[in-house]
């Protein structure tokens, strides 16, 4: 039964993920990604995570992706006829050839890696698996440092955002 | 082949291809932006990995980690997005073919 729900989600979120390369505008990119993040929203539900589906759409779809529209926006970027086409740079055929046999080559290999080991299906998980109690839990005993070491990473991170997109006039 | 539940390998195929589609998006884009988001692709995939083992596994750990892994995500946006308007005064484009204050 989960395998019908799967297959479906996973469909979409390569679809998405597809649209979000193969579009011209960036809107429609950033339309696309949204779509791929709430696919993996679902996808990370059916893994029984239910924190973290919680927390993709609520930081990715709705924070980082209003970032993105809002930079977008802000810029004002238009199609500009050629600059963003699905195209191969200038004077690089080569390096593009290269680059996709790089990430041919990368996916084959994990393929291959992949199917080497035997993941059978998993255990069935307790009753109370991934639920916000369980991971609240873990993370504010054992992770409590690497979490409050977070919290700074976000605090300079604004700082830093606040810094480089200053006006130069002070 | 259970049908009740997906095998783990199915969730590892699909980051797999993720990743990937993410790497092409990386090197074959030049809108600044659309790079940034081939990124955010890319950090996604690797959680859907995390979740998986962490699954498998039956720990929280994986969870905790794609945690962390979202605030990172967050921070390098917010600080990315930050250069990419400041780059935008210096010169009005985000093709990244045109960045080359950097050479000498």
């Amino acid at each position: 039964m989960e395998l019908l729900i799967f297959y479906p989600l996973a469909g979409l979120c390569i679809v998405f993920a597809l649209g979000v390369i193969i579009n011209n505008s960036p809107v429609n990119s950033a339309m696309s990604l949204i779509g791929m993040m709430l696919g993996l929203a679902g996808i990370f539900i059916l893994q029984q995570a239910h924190f973290i589906a919680v927390l993709q759409i609520i930081i990715y779809a709705g924070a980082i992706m209003v970032l993105f529209m809002f930079v977008i926006m802000l810029l004002n970027l238009k199609d500009k006829g050629e600059d963003d086409k699905w195209k191969s740079r200038d004077r690089n055929i080569l390096m593009n050839f290269l680059g996709g046999l790089l990430a041919l080559g990368v996916l084959y290999k994990i393929i291959d890696t992949i199917n080497a080991d035997d993941f059978s299906s998993p255990a069935i998980p307790p009753e109370t698996f991934g639920t916000v109690r369980e991971v609240g839990t873990i993370l504010f005993t054992e992770f409590v440092l690497p979490f409050e070491v977070a919290s700074v990473l976000l605090l300079v991170a604004m700082i830093g955002a606040v810094v480089l997109a200053k006006s130069k006039v002070d | 082949m259970n049908l009740e539940i997906v095998p783990t390998t199915h969730y590892l195929f699909l980051s797999a291809i993720l990743f990937v589609i993410g790497v092409t998006g990386v090197l074959i884009k030049r809108n600044a932006i659309v790079v940034f988001m081939s990124i955010e692709i890319m950090l996604n995939a690797v959680n859907i990995s995390l979740i998986a083992f962490d699954r498998y596994l039956n720990l929280h750990d994986g969870q905790v980690f794609s945690f962390m892994v979202m605030c990172v995500a967050a921070a390098e946006v917010s600080v990315g997005l930050a250069i990419i308007i400041s780059l935008f005064r210096n010169k009005p484009t985000t093709n990244l073919d045109e960045f080359n204050i950097m050479k000498s």
